[in-house]
């Protein structure tokens, strides 16, 4: 498979994982071996020793993994807190990647539209790499890319969800509205909705839940990773077009008189 | 002085810094990032950012997330 082009950084897996809902770190680690990224979300949360959350566990892992580090600001709800996050992101993690969420609905977790593209435009000025957890508005998608985000990255169906992509067409239209990535986030339930995200024409796809709270994460992920490789061939070979008859592959000709 | 140390109150001696209250959560400084009153507080300055009496102190590190 050909690699992914993002930011000007070459990435020889087109599946992003994201570590929510692992039930350990060891879990996570298995599944990201299994999974063949290279790229990897990490949320920002408050030190905690007491209760579990010592600095510095899950980035040892990710570091043994070899896998870059693409900070969330998942929780956010301001185009003014989600831009904190950001920075304090860059800080913790030395990097200028910031997947930017900003949510505007406790129940469905889509995004806020009116406070994410100020928000990537400020962040765009602050020098980040900005990847926007965006619905599957196609004109939001642009809006995103004219703004200066380094990819967009719509909503298959909420996030957790596992329904899989609620509206291939719209998914097609944003490949089709913006020149950047469009990397397919939230939503995927199984394999075949990976494949379905690469099929349609999408760059990448992100995975946390289907992967880390399936029964088995390691198997899961490698579903993914082979979903992700398979979609992007078939997208690439190019399908034959939908028939209402059937079409036979048999020629007649040189059939036998029996 | 008291402040607020990751959403708990806390005393520390007056003098405090940023370092010191990060010191009291973890020995790492890796992987860590640091705002005080919604502001971030790059880790060069920790050591020498005085605390005060009724500053709100947010201590972050990685965790799993989407």
């Amino acid at each position: 498979m050909d690699d992914l082009t993002l930011a000007g950084v070459t990435l020889g897996s087109r599946l992003i994982l994201g570590t929510g809902g692992a039930t350990s770190l060891h879990a996570l680690e298995q599944a990201i071996r299994a999974s063949g990224t290279e790229l990897v979300t990490v949320a920002l949360r408050r030190v905690d020793p007491v209760g579990g959350r010592a600095a510095g566990g899950l980035l040892e892992i990710l570091e043994r993994c070899g896998v870059g580090v693409l900070p969330n600001t998942a929780g956010c709800h301001t185009a003014v807190e989600a831009a904190k996050v950001a920075h304090l992101g860059q800080e913790a993690f030395d990097t200028t990647w910031v997947k930017l969420e900003v949510i505007g609905d406790e129940r469905t977790l889509l995004p806020d539209a009116v406070e994410l593209v100020p928000a990537a435009e400020r962040l765009v000025a602050d020098g980040f790499t900005v990847l926007p957890y965006t619905s599957d508005d196609p004109v939001l998608a642009r809006r995103l890319a004219d703004v200066g985000c380094a990819a967009v990255m719509p909503a298959g169906s909420p996030i957790g969800s596992g329904l899989g992509i609620s509206n291939p067409h719209h998914v097609r239209l944003i490949r089709q509205a913006v020149e950047v990535p469009v990397i397919l986030d939230a939503g995927i339930g199984t394999a075949s909705d990976a494949a379905l995200a690469m099929e349609l024409g999408c760059d990448a796809v992100l995975v946390a839940s289907a992967v880390t709270r399936a029964a088995d994460p390691a198997r899961m992920a490698a579903a993914m990773r082979h979903a992700v490789i398979g979609g992007r061939l078939a997208c690439e070979a190019g399908r034959i077009p939908r028939r209402f008859h059937a079409l036979a592959s048999t020629p007649d000709d040189g059939r036998p008189a029996l | 002085m008291e402040l607020m140390l990751n959403g708990i109150r806390q005393s520390m001696l007056d003098g405090a810094t940023v370092a010191d209250a990060v010191a009291s959560l973890t020995t790492r400084t890796r992987g860590v990032a640091v705002a005080v009153n919604s502001e971030v507080v790059p880790q060069a300055g920790w050591a020498t950012t005085a605390l005060a009496d009724g500053d709100r102190i947010e201590v972050l590190t990685a965790a799993q997330g989407g």
